[in-house]
Formats: structure tokens, sequence, C-alpha cells
């Protein structure tokens, strides 16, 4: 009988080894809330280059995976809204970075739809707007887009919880993109603020099952930034 | 006299249900937020994952994982619940909001709205607003009513890029209440003071 591999890794460095040029990644994360800090200090650490970057703002205000755009480390980017991150506005109207904007809503459902095997679905979003032009069109009970896979290499996502099969546990609004596109990519590397044994998260409490998740490890030093802190009188 | 921001969040309030599900967008919608009696039990949707906002959070409670879509942090309401994006725009783009109040750029009398871009200029994207305008039941532009140079943002046809085409159901401008009817625009209310040749509007576009 062979032993069971572990998915447990000692840090970024280690986990995130076979880093490459050209790769695309997805990256989860809504603005700066729950990105996956250490992975992304580690493929700037490594200078890998001509990425194509798949996560919703692509960072912001400087942050986030913004630190790879300053190092010219991103090629191409797929993302939904560029808004608070200067970066990209700039990188993008100087035609250095090539952007596929999506509706924030298909941008979802095609990461989802990569990782549950399906190919393809029709929308309403985004039709009689410039993004349809040139695209297969249907009409339902209005005209509908459709849609394709939206998939990639690696997956970096951050989760608070997760135990050593890879079962995560997200907080408050931190899930977002992050449990979809851990099932879209065909490598997915987790960092987590609290590494625990399997049987700590409740099997009830499980918000994505360990099989999608590869690559485990302890992250550190978190920033957690706020980017709008509003609080009551 | 036109309405400030916060009177207009007070009419938009005014034409919401009690009980109902709403979307509010980033930038002028969200303080619709703020504005809204409890009692009235609306639950509050973000795109980002999370339906049962409540108003700010205190020094004590501020959570960097609990914010809005404008990424600015709130705090959540008992019966709330945190879920991914897919489910999110599932809530969307399944018919499941009653409302859905956006910021734009331009509306026009078929009810298109252009919120994402000013080519050459300008490109924050489209986030959620292509998903909002056909899942939500009822879509509601909010908009000061004139540009920085004085020009009506309610005009005959959008000149910017769209973000959806014939969507939105009710306008609510620093000038007044409108309906987008397909040639012209239904003046539903006009704020104190305000005059119909005072909207910057062509009259055969007034109803």
């Amino acid at each position: 009988m062979k032993a069971v591999k572990t998915k447990v890794f000692d840090d970024a460095s280690s986990a995130l080894h076979d880093l490459k040029d050209g790769m695309r990644i997805m990256s989860g994360g809504f603005g700066l809330c729950g990105i996956p800090e250490n992975s992304i200090e580690q493929v700037l650490a490594s200078g890998v280059k001509d990425l194509t970057a798949i996560s919703n703002n692509i960072g912001n205000s400087g942050r986030g995976l913004a630190k790879l755009l300053k190092t010219k480390q991103i090629s191409a980017a797929v993302c939904s809204y560029v808004g608070g991150n200067p970066d990209l506005e700039q990188q993008m109207l100087a035609g250095e970075v090539e952007v596929e904007l999506v509706p924030q809503g298909t941008f979802s459902e095609r990461i989802r739809a990569a990782g549950m095997g399906i190919r393809g679905f029709y929308t309403p979003a985004g039709a009689g707007t410039p993004i349809a032009e040139g695209r297969e069109t249907r009409m339902f009970d209005r005209e509908c887009l459709f849609e394709v896979p939206l998939e990639a290499d690696l997956a970096i996502i951050k989760a608070e919880k997760g135990d050593r099969y890879g079962n995560l546990w997200f907080k408050e609004a931190a899930r977002n993109f992050s449990p979809l596109m851990a099932m879209a990519a065909s490598l997915t590397v987790v960092e987590v603020e609290q590494l625990v044994e399997v049987g700590e998260i409740e099997a009830e409490s499980v918000h994505l099952p360990g099989l999608f998740v590869d690559r485990i490890y302890q992250g550190s030093n978190y920033a957690n930034d706020i980017e709008f802190e509003l609080l009551s009188e | 006299m036109s309405w400030s921001k916060e009177e207009m969040a007070d009419q938009i309030v005014s034409l919401l249900s009690p009980g109902s599900s709403i979307n509010l967008g980033i930038g002028m919608p969200t303080l619709v937020a703020e504005r809204i009696p409890s009692e009235l039990g609306i639950f509050i949707h973000s795109e980002n994952g999370l339906l049962g906002i409540d108003g700010r959070p205190t020094k004590n409670t501020v959570s960097a994982t609990l914010i809005n879509a404008g990424k600015e942090t709130v705090s959540v309401r008992q019966g709330a619940s945190f879920f991914d994006s897919a489910l999110s725009f599932g809530m969307i783009r399944g018919g499941h909001l009653d409302a859905c109040v956006l910021g734009v750029m331009e509306v026009d009398v078929e009810g298109s709205l252009a919120n994402w871009m000013i080519p050459g200029k300008k490109v924050t994207g489209m986030g959620g607003a292509m998903d909002l305008v056909h899942g939500s039941k009822n879509t509601i532009a909010m908009l000061n009513h004139f540009t920085k140079k004085g020009q009506s943002k309610l005009v005959k046809k959008c000149a910017l890029p769209l973000t959806g085409q014939k969507v939105v159901d009710t306008i609510v401008s620093s000038c007044g209440v409108f309906r987008p009817r397909g040639e012209k625009f239904e003046i539903v209310k006009l704020a104190p003071g305000v005059s119909k040749d005072e909207l910057g509007i062509e009259q055969n576009l007034l109803e």
C-alpha cells in the first residue's frame, strides 16, 4: 500500500516552488479582502513574468496583485473592476497589459463552470453593449451572450482556517471568488491563518471540501488591509 | 432648489417595499443603506457575498473581512448570511432581488444606461452592473442631474458605451423622479422649486 501524500507545505516558497513564466494565475479576493498575501509575495520574489492574472480587481491602491503590475510581471489580466487600481488603469490605457473586462457575475460563473465541467452557458449580462461585439448570441426572453469556462494553471487562495486534508473555512465576506477559483485551476495552493488537524472543522461547516486543494500552508504576517474604514459615531 | 444626496436617498427608500431584498451599487447608492428605517425589515445584498448589511461598525466591531462592494467597512444585521460570488450573482441573475440602485453617468429615454467607461479617458470596468441591470426586478438609477459642465445626464440617446439596453425602470436625480418611457421621460415628481424647463432636457422628450 502506498502512503498518502501530504498536502501540507512549510511555507509559500516550498508550496510555490514550481512557478513558471507565462502561467495563468487565479487569485482570490475582492479588492484587498481575502487576498492570498503570502503567495502574492512569493510570485513577486520568484520574478516569473508574462503572467495572465485572473482576479476581480488585480489588486487595489498599489497593494495585492498590483505589486506584480509595478514589477511588470503581469502581461494580461481578466477582471471585472479596475476602479481604485491606478496601476492597472494606466498600464491598460498605455497598452502594456492586455485586459479582458468581464461582468462580475459572468466572471464568477465562468470560473464556476470551469470547475464544474460545464462547457458553456448563456447570460443576458453585457448583451447590447460593446462587450457583445462579434460574440455569439441567442434570443431567449431577451438576447443573451454565450460564455465559455475560465480556467487557470494555478489558483492562489487564502482561507481563515484549513485542515491538513485541505478542507477550508472562510471568514465573513472573505469567501467571494476563492472557493470557485480553487475548483477551476490545475493546481490549487491555499494559505491559511490557522492550519488545523483533520476533524477540527466540523463536516457541516466545511465551505470547500479538501479534494479541490492540492497544497496548503500556514501563512504569516497578515496585513489584512482595510481600504475604506468607515465607522459609526 | 434640487435635492441633496440624502434627500435623493430618501426618495429611493420611499420606492422600496417592506421586507424586500435590494442591492446597492458603489458610490452614491451606498448612502441609501443609512437612510432605511430598520422597521422596514429590508435586507441589503452586496455582490461580494453578503446579504443583510447594517450600518457602519464601531471601532470594536470593525473587521477587514466585513466590507461592501465599495470596499467600505460595514456591519451585518441578525439573519445575515455570507456566500461565494457565484451564489451571490445567482441571486442577482436568477431574479431573486426586488431592486437594485446604481450610480450612472448617462441614462436615456429608452432606459439604457452607461456607467463603466469614458473612451480614452477613464475606465472603471463594469463590476456587477451588467448583471444587476438584467437580474433585479426593479432597476433604479441614482445620479446628480447635471454634469460638471451643466448638461443633463438624462439624454435622448446615451453617447457613452452602454452597461445595459432598455433596463432602467426608475430614475432618481437631484431634480426629480422620472421613468423612461421609450420615446420620452415621464416626470413622476420634481424636487421642490424645480420646474420642467430647468431640467436641461428638450421639452419634446418630456411627457
